[in-house]
């Protein structure tokens, strides 16, 4: 088949993006931003704390992390209950001990079903972000504008309803999202959104309805993409993570402030023969000088304005 | 080649055993070239019907983001990296880069970086296109690069892989005198082409970071001891070609550069690397083998 001569035609080749959202920039040729703690590594641990419906709808995708075989598929519905229920748990206690506060990406379905688990994010100090409704609630084009709005406003009014804050900030199941989103999340009041992984630190983006800011929560360092898909062993994260530390603390020398995220996910690192390795690199990051433990909430908000 | 025939009959067999000896400078034994694929990847791109540019609706994510990164963050702390140590970059460019981010491409350029094309966009492919579609695209690329480098194009890696018949013949009877789509030898050699002279230049697959990291799910650790593995076995050899292809969206993360410059000081200190561009390989090839 031969193309169309249109295919040829580059109406958005001219400088910079190819879209409105943001400039491009140079991450060593900014002004450099400092972190409330003064600190030059800002060590951000985010937890995605989701629940799987047993019956997955697909709409407009399945999420990663979902049922598997035909139904009912206990096993998925019930290892991610798991992560739950007792990996969630033995994350919090290695928090506790190293004194780190972190953020909590939850399914609004959490805080429906478990609020005892929002009150324990908040006695710990911890920061909420919103991540959908439940593990049916993707986004993505094909998603009616009007159920992507609502399903942004069930998220943010149910985890607002059982924590008594509103979410400042948002998190997208598999960080996917329709040409609507951002507009959406800004229009929804939003201060931060986490689903851009183009940089190391925040910057604004632009959506048509105001401007939020994007906090890059790399997902190459997740332990989803690590050690679910790469088939990485926990110790071998931990190294990375190390190496990451090493090498954005001398870049914190001559740059300024640099972002270490630690996204986790209970149903994988809270296994018992994971969460040690998770605990040893804790140990390791509280120790390291110029370093400290930041929400994803302060990381945003020291962007300014 | 051959168009719809079983054997597309690109070059030669020649066996690896007894061939003459092919002298790098100085003596040295392996040809080492880096090869940066600075790329743009569109956000919305038209559809090709051959190929999807990205796997989800658009706007992908983070597929889009990802490459981003490579422009925003990864270049600049992969591009230092690679001058300390003293090795140039041979650059796969998506030419369009010239146009929307020509910081990137002057930073290489005044590095001393070598620029070959690989095409307009990295979502943009040649299937299905016609010759005077493919003479537009060969002749954009030669065109762009000189206007904003001052470089006249000597390679080619086609756009995200995507060929059509007519490719190597094109680019030969346009003056390039290599491609690095063509995987079957670790030393250049000539390829069969209708005019001028065509070599095929080592590049690799195995040993792309892409294929490392996502492909054999590497660590950065086991990726970096694979890529000295490589050289190891290829400077013991002699008269071969090494190259490390990289995106830096991919190497320039926080987690994988430390090791890999572990890779540039063992490269760099061992003393049988010709540090050099994919273009000087072919020049001193092309001058020591006649066609």
């Amino acid at each position: 088949m031969t193309l169309d001569s249109a295919y040829l035609d580059y109406p958005l080749r001219k400088a910079g993006m190819d879209h409105d959202h943001y400039s491009w920039s140079n991450l060593f040729a900014r002004e450099p931003i400092a972190w409330p703690s003064g600190q030059g590594v800002a060590v951000a641990v985010i937890i995605n704390l989701e629940w799987f419906p047993i019956v997955p709808e697909d709409k407009p995708f399945r999420a990663p992390g979902h049922m598997v075989t035909p139904y009912p598929d206990y096993r998925h519905y019930t290892a991610r209950e798991y992560g739950t229920r007792v990996g969630f748990y033995r994350m919090l206690d290695a928090l506790m001990r190293v004194r780190a506060r972190a953020s909590v990406a939850v399914n609004g379905a959490i805080a429906e079903r478990y609020p005892q688990i929002i009150s324990d994010i908040i006695e710990a100090g911890h920061e909420i972000v919103a991540h959908s409704t439940d593990m049916n609630g993707t986004i993505a084009s094909g998603l009616p504008e009007a159920d992507e709005r609502a399903l942004i406003a069930a998220s943010l009014g149910t985890l607002e309803r059982v924590s008594g804050t509103r979410p400042r900030g948002w998190m997208s199941i598999a960080r996917s999202q329709s040409f609507n989103t951002p507009r959406l999340l800004a229009e929804a009041g939003l201060a931060y959104m986490c689903d851009w992984v183009n940089d190391e630190l925040p910057y604004r983006f632009a959506t048509g309805a105001g401007s939020l800011v994007n906090v890059p929560i790399n997902h190459e360092l997740s332990d989803r993409q690590i050690v679910t898909v790469q088939q990485n062993s926990a110790d071998s994260y931990v190294q990375q993570m190390q190496d990451a530390h090493t090498l954005l603390a001398g870049e914190a020398v001559r740059s300024g402030g640099r972002m270490l995220p630690l996204n986790i996910t209970p149903y994988v690192m809270g296994l018992p023969y994971r969460i040690g390795a998770f605990e040893r690199l804790l140990a390791y990051l509280v120790a390291q000088p110029d370093t400290a433990f930041h929400t994803v909430g302060e990381i945003a908000d020291a962007l300014g304005e | 080649m051959r168009e719809g025939e079983m054997d597309p009959e690109l070059y030669d067999f020649r066996p690896y055993r007894d061939r003459p000896v092919l002298e790098w400078p100085d003596g040295k034994k392996v040809a080492v070239w880096i090869s940066p694929n600075i790329e743009f990847y569109e956000l919305d791109p038209p559809a090709n019907p051959h190929r999807k540019s990205w796997t989800k609706p658009h706007p992908d994510v983070v597929g889009y983001s990802h490459r981003d990164f490579g422009n925003r963050v990864g270049h600049w702390r992969m591009a230092e990296m690679m001058s300390k140590h003293g090795f140039p970059g041979s650059v796969s460019l998506s030419v369009a880069m010239c146009q929307h981010l020509p910081e990137v491409v002057a930073d290489a350029n005044a590095r001393g970086w070598e620029f070959f094309s690989h095409g307009i966009y990295n979502t943009r492919y040649s299937y299905g296109m016609d010759e005077a579609q493919e003479r537009a695209l060969i002749e954009d690329s030669i065109r762009t690069v000189r206007e904003a480098t001052g470089q006249v194009i000597k390679g080619w890696l086609a756009p995200a892989l995507t060929h059509t018949p007519r490719t190597l013949d094109l680019i030969a009877e346009y003056g390039l005198s290599y491609t690095c789509d063509l995987y079957h030898d670790d030393q250049p050699g000539e390829v069969h082409v209708k005019t001028g002279r065509l070599i095929s230049m080592p590049y690799s697959l195995e040993v792309n970071d892409h294929y490392g990291f996502f492909v054999y799910n590497m660590s950065p650790r086991e990726y970096a001891d694979t890529l000295i593995r490589q050289y190891q076995r290829l400077a013991d050899e002699g008269g071969t070609v090494m190259c490390i292809p990289l995106h830096a969206y991919l190497i320039g993360q926080p987690h994988r550069i430390g090791p890999f410059e572990d890779v540039l000081k063992h490269i760099a200190a061992d003393g049988r690397a010709w540090i050099t561009r994919s273009g000087d390989i072919a020049d001193h090839y092309m001058q020591q083998v006649p066609a």
